[in-house]
């Protein structure tokens, strides 16, 4: 609909509307995503030294290395039970918000409040509850897997970040799932109540096929935090112990800074973004699929 | 209301009120020991404090050197929502305006840019900014402003994108008709129609960016730029299990947003819904 005669008038207003925003996303992302893929084929023996043309090298050995697929295996782990546990969880609370009870804003509203917080702070926070809270209460009550500590064990570390993770993303995901029960029309449930539904069969047969756009968005939430999880896996567990919690963004960090090994980091960085998108993608696709209209 | 619809209810509140607990229960945990000793903390988490004694928050805003963590924090995520809530605008609106081959393609890749997680290209960034340009040495928190608003603007774009469509063009052709220039029309006629997705989008980015932890850590190297997260971090090192340091200054880092949220949670909510339905 715009339609400046001059070019260098329709130049002008394009450089003025567009322009800012084309250099400031080239530098913070095609720039480094470009010269990231150059990254993975070249060598360099510190940050400071140039680089040299190593071709597949950095591939073969980020394929060749151990804690890079043990952090990959630990991180799907991760993946498939944060995804299906705070699905779950925030479909449920969702569920009990907007089952009619009075008070809705009130649970509502506090429920999303452990999103509000940086995973780093979070992971702080519950390492007083791991570290001192529950063993003090396991102590009391004569609990034994309470009062163990469970940032020390190699199994229940993993499972407190599961945890934390559930905690912190779970009212976010009812945020969204409240959006999409409140779509739900109302005639259709009542029509399911004439034709003698019960509850569970309303929500089975009707509420949950209607939700699935909503499924959509939170599964590809959930699955795109949790690969990319670093911030409470540092500060809760730091990788440990006997980095047994290494997950993959911890393992590149370690890499590219604690190693040195930017060529080695990036590439590893590469095969963690083709998985992703892939992922991701393909969850997109399949679930478009799925929806049905009301 | 029959008997099985009260059952059901009565399980509702039930419930809820489980996981109210369940997810209120570590700010509680905070708020409680901040004003204990070690050995109260250590003796019983649970216990209410003895007495309020403020003495441990004043230690530690002196050693964190708090105000100037959150000063900088403030001034980064201030400024980087403004301008990520400016130029998205400007762009979303040029690129439905005019849809020609050059603005679609643009629009796709940025689109398409989301997918990329951030932990793919922090290495080149510092690479590139660090060891090559030495702008993380120069000037830290410009540098830091500009990627925060290379990052944000692919999903803001997205979402005023989506919004400007809605917008009827007769209204502009009025204004270009009255001799409005066109960035003048997009000031006064286009920005303040879009305000209620402005409010959406800058929710989502203040909790993104008041937040973030890997991207600072890496290009802030100095204690006077520090945001809070980076601070926190800096401070659990220092004092290692040292709970009667520890919790008031975890309590400290989390209550901006906590009272942010309490005077705008019914805008925080309504964005984050809006913002994940788009």
């Amino acid at each position: 609909m715009i339609s400046e005669k001059s070019f260098l008038k329709r130049l002008g207003s394009q450089l003025f509307f567009t322009g800012p925003t084309i250099l400031l996303f080239a530098i913070a992302v095609l720039v480094p995503f470009v010269y990231g893929l150059y990254l993975t084929f070249t060598n360099m023996s510190s940050p400071l030294s140039p680089l040299e043309f190593a071709g597949l090298s950095n591939y073969r050995t980020a394929f060749a290395d151990s804690r890079f697929w043990d952090s990959l295996i630990l991180t799907v782990k991760f993946v498939v039970a944060t995804v299906i546990l705070i699905n779950i969880l925030g479909f449920v609370l969702a569920y009990l918000v907007t089952s009619g009870v009075k008070l809705q804003n009130f649970f509502r509203t506090s429920l999303f409040t452990p999103n509000l917080i940086g995973g780093l702070v979070l992971g702080y926070i519950w390492q007083f509850i791991f570290v001192q809270t529950l063993p003090s209460i396991g102590e009391k009550l004569g609990i034994e897997w309470l009062r163990l500590g469970w940032l020390g064990d190699e199994h229940l570390a993993f499972w407190a970040i599961v945890i934390v993770s559930i905690w912190q993303s779970a009212g976010y995901m009812m945020i969204i799932f409240v959006a999409g029960l409140v779509n739900v029309p109302k005639d259709v449930m009542e029509a399911a109540t004439i034709d003698g539904a019960n509850g569970w069969h309303k929500l089975r047969k009707v509420t949950l096929p209607l939700m699935v756009p909503s499924f959509v968005v939170t599964v590809f939430l959930t699955l795109k935090n949790a690969f990319m999880v670093y911030d409470i896996n540092y500060s809760l567990t730091g990788g440990g112990p006997y980095d047994s919690t290494t997950m993959v963004s911890m393992q590149v960090v370690k890499k590219a800074f604690i190693e040195n090994n930017y060529g080695v980091g990036q590439a590893e960085a590469f095969i963690l973004f083709a998985i992703v998108a892939l992922i991701t993608g393909l969850q997109v696709y399949f679930s478009k699929k799925m929806e049905v209209a009301a | 209301m029959n008997a099985r619809k009260k059952a059901s209810l009565l399980l509702s509140y039930l419930l809820l009120t489980v996981f109210f607990i369940l997810f209120v229960f570590p700010f509680f945990l905070m708020i409680v020991n901040s004003f204990k000793t070690n050995g109260q903390i250590l003796e019983n988490p649970f216990s209410l404090p003895a007495s309020l004694s403020f003495g441990h928050f004043s230690q530690v805003i002196e050693q964190m050197n708090f105000f100037v963590s959150f000063r900088n924090t403030v001034v980064i995520t201030f400024v980087s929502v403004l301008f990520i809530g400016i130029f998205s605008a400007m762009t979303a609106y040029y690129m439905v305006r005019r849809a020609d081959k050059f603005n679609n393609g643009l629009f796709a890749l940025m689109v398409a840019s989301m997918i990329i997680p951030f932990q793919s290209i922090m290495i080149p960034l510092i690479y590139i900014y660090g060891a090559k340009l030495h702008w993380i040495d120069a000037a830290p928190i410009p540098l830091l402003i500009v990627l925060y608003i290379g990052f944000g603007s692919a999903l803001s774009v997205f979402m005023y994108h989506g919004f400007v469509k809605s917008i009827p063009y007769e209204l502009e052709e009025a204004s270009l008709l009255d001799g409005c220039t066109r960035p003048q029309t997009f000031f006064r006629i286009v920005l303040p129609m879009l305000s209620p997705t402005s409010v959406t989008i800058a929710i989502l980015n203040v909790l993104w960016i008041w937040n973030d932890y890997l991207l600072p850590s890496l290009v802030l190297t100095e204690d006077r730029y520090f945001t809070m997260p980076i601070k926190m971090k800096v401070f659990n090192g220092t004092y290692m299990n040292d709970w009667e340091l520890l919790i008031p200054a975890l309590l400290l880092t989390i209550l901006p947003i906590l009272i942010a949220y309490l005077f705008g949670q019914r805008f925080i909510i309504r964005g984050v819904s809006q913002g994940a339905i788009k």
